[in-house]
């Protein structure tokens, strides 16, 4: 489904991302881990198309289409959603009405008729129900006055409305208490689907007690330094991020 | 003022001043008169003045305005009417600045309160009018408000009696609909103790070209009384609009205002609140929305005379194009004003690197225990805002939109008379940048 070929991108010509090559299939879940700086939160904007970022070189294909050339909101409606690390608050725009809009802009682009306010909002309510959220945050401003807990809650719900095909998680448990996070990963889980590839990028293993991934990538100075199975994820939790920069280092020193 | 405009506004004055409404009314007369010997003693106000030193009024001073006709034109098939009135209100309709009753529908009045026009009170009991149209012991405001006391020809008249209340809100529309006229137009609203009233004061053009409109609204709330007055102006594209809304307020009355600006080249609403008793609160809400080489004002005066008073300001714009907007506000509590309470809060949003706002906080304080604030800031759309929205599918010019829109709808959404709310929702998406296609 996902391609990542030799990616470079750069902020400020401040190389981020120095050759990262990934590729994820439908029904996979990976994880992307590393230390801060890494370059997990980038990778993750580049593919959602954060305009920021500059691609310097490499290639990404999406379902077989090459997905630097489209727009954020082709991306989206092309089935990628991007649960954001720091949810945008937006004043003035009810939570529902986003909700609404981003249903029916991929509707839409898929020549699905609208759905109608009450079919939206019986379909919004259920999935309310399953994230423990209070029906009020729907008519609240988007994410403003939330909670890190439900601004997080909120991301999640917004991915089980649009039901991605590949979905793309950046440190998503990052803040929540562990019954937020049970909450936030039973909705990821909830989530696994064979036609569906999920990302799942953060710093710690934690959520992947609850989430297991196929495979765990881990990043480091802009680029994959180990992959492995879920076990990887485990000698990250007792090693810590020391030895895989250490190998990094070393790698890097030798090389001629 | 130049010799040759001077002359001008004699000769105009000397030719109309018999036809004026009132003419024959000795007080009138004379303080038609002492308006008149102001205006050429101040002049048009220049960039010199301190509260006009962003705002050249140049353009007005030079362009030859015609004095509005004696009477209105017949205008029974005037189509602008009926898509301008607000359901549920009571209309008084002013074309060109003259009361047209033919197009107006007050419908039967509460005991206690009388509406009509400024002409056909001064036909009748002009000396119910007397306080309000003398001239101000303070003189003066300004060369323009000399102006219109000069040369005022109609407007409304709202009195409530003690006690009285209008349920329905009173719709002041003000059209347009020629060329080259210069219209002083003169509200007087005198809310007595414990009434209550709603106004909405609209201007807005038929395809008039440029124009002159000075318009005064003097409003008297007297203990208790509530008074809202919600001002819309949508004058022609090359329109002047000169404003001032002077609201004195007793004990524990209330004043409401907004001040939505949208049209006009040059247009400034200036508004002035005396909280003249104990414990009388005002919040002033304002909008403006500015594009081309459009040029917007808002000035308020809030002027905190007595103890524990509150106000409440909340202003903010929208520019683009190479607009330019001025918002000064002036808070003042006077010595004894103690817990006086004043809260002014001013955001403006610039869409475009040509627009320019400027905006002004002046507090002058002279008690000790008050609580007073203010903020003001200038600002560009978000990218990660809009970076958000279309990461969920909403395209860039939407997103775009709607941001806007949630900027200036904060606004709006104080208006508590839901027709008014509707009306300035529609209003406000008509002005949205690349139309608002995903907005429904």
């Amino acid at each position: 489904m996902l391609e990542i070929i030799n990616l470079h991108a750069s902020i400020d010509d401040q190389p981020i991302l120095r050759g990262i090559d990934l590729a994820v299939n439908a029904g996979e879940v990976h994880a992307v881990m590393g230390p801060n700086g890494s370059g997990k939160s980038t990778l993750a904007q580049v593919l959602a198309g954060r305009d920021s970022y500059t691609v310097t070189a490499g290639e990404v294909r999406y379902c077989g289409r090459n997905l630097l050339e489209l727009s954020p909101e082709e991306r989206a409606r092309e089935g990628i959603f991007l649960a954001f690390q720091y949810p945008v608050e937006i004043p003035g725009v009810a939570n529902i009405y986003l909700l609404k809009a981003a249903i029916n802009a991929r509707r839409k682009h898929r020549g699905e008729a609208e759905l109608d306010a009450m079919d939206f909002l019986a379909l919004v309510k259920d999935k309310l129900k399953f994230m423990g959220m209070d029906e009020a945050l729907l008519y609240r401003h988007v994410n403003q006055g939330f909670s890190g807990g439900e601004k997080k809650r909120n991301e999640i719900l917004q991915m089980a409305l649009l039901e991605p095909r590949l979905a793309i998680l950046d440190e998503t448990d990052s803040g929540l208490d562990i019954d937020a996070l049970k909450v936030v990963a039973a909705g990821v889980e909830a989530m696994r689907s064979p036609a569906r590839a999920i990302i799942l990028v953060t710093h710690y293993q934690r959520l992947l007690d609850y989430v297991v991934p196929d495979r765990v990538h881990v990043l480091s100075q802009g680029r994959i330094v180990r992959s492995g199975g879920p076990e990887l994820a485990l000698e990250l939790e007792r090693r810590g991020y020391g030895w895989i920069d250490a190998g990094e280092a070393e790698r890097v020193g030798a090389a001629p | 003022m130049n010799a040759l405009v001077a002359d001008r506004f004699v000769a105009d004055f000397e030719r109309v001043k018999a036809l004026l409404p009132g003419a024959y009314v000795p007080w009138l007369q004379l303080a038609r008169e002492e308006a008149f010997t102001a205006f050429l003693d101040k002049g048009f106000p220049t960039l010199r003045d301190e509260d006009w030193k962003y705002t050249s009024v140049a353009p007005i001073e030079k362009s030859r305005f015609v004095l509005t006709p004696a009477a209105a034109k017949s205008c029974n098939d005037l189509g602008g009417v009926g898509t301008q009135a607000l359901p549920g209100a009571r209309l008084l309709v002013f074309i060109d600045g003259r009361h047209a009753p033919e197009l107006s529908r007050l419908g039967a009045l509460p005991a206690g309160v009388t509406v009509d026009s400024l002409a056909a009170m001064l036909e009748r009991e002009p000396e119910r009018l007397q306080a309000a149209l003398a001239c101000p012991a303070a003189g003066y405001a300004s060369g323009f408000a000399a102006l219109n006391a000069a040369f005022v020809s109609d407007g409304a008249y709202v009195h409530l009696a003690a006690g009285a209340e209008l349920e329905e809100p009173l719709q002041l529309l003000f059209l347009a609909t020629a060329a080259n006229l210069a219209t002083h137009s003169r509200n007087v609203v005198v809310a007595g103790a414990g009434s209550r009233v709603r106004i909405v004061e609209q201007h807005a053009s038929l395809n008039a070209g440029a124009y002159f409109s000075n318009v005064v609204t003097d409003i008297e709330a007297g203990r208790g009384a509530a008074v809202e007055h919600h001002k819309l102006q949508q004058e022609g594209p090359q329109a002047f609009h000169i404003a001032a809304v002077n609201a004195a307020l007793g004990g524990d009355a209330s004043f409401a205002s907004s001040s939505f600006a949208f049209g006009g080249a040059l247009a400034r609403t200036a508004i002035n609140v005396g909280l003249n008793g104990a414990k009388a609160q005002c919040s002033l809400d304002g909008l403006t929305m500015t594009d081309g080489r459009q040029h917007v004002d808002h000035h308020t005066r809030i002027d905190h005379a007595q103890p524990q008073c509150s106000s409440r300001e909340f202003y903010k714009g929208v520019l683009d194009g190479a607009s330019r907007t001025v918002f000064n506000g002036k808070v003042i509590v006077r010595a004894g004003a103690q817990q006086s309470d004043a809260l002014q809060t001013n955001r403006n949003l610039l869409l475009s690197d040509q627009a320019e706002a400027d905006t002004k906080p002046q507090l002058e304080i002279w008690a000790d225990d008050v609580k007073c604030g203010h903020g003001a800031t200038v600002g560009q759309l978000d990218p990660d805002q809009i970076f958000y929205l279309r990461a969920r599918g909403v395209d860039a010019a939407a997103a775009r939109a709607l941001l806007v829109f949630a900027f200036a709808n904060e606004v709006v959404e104080r208006i508590r008379w839901l027709p008014l709310r509707a009306r300035l929702e529609r209003l406000l998406r008509a002005r949205l940048p690349h139309g608002a296609g995903a907005l429904q």
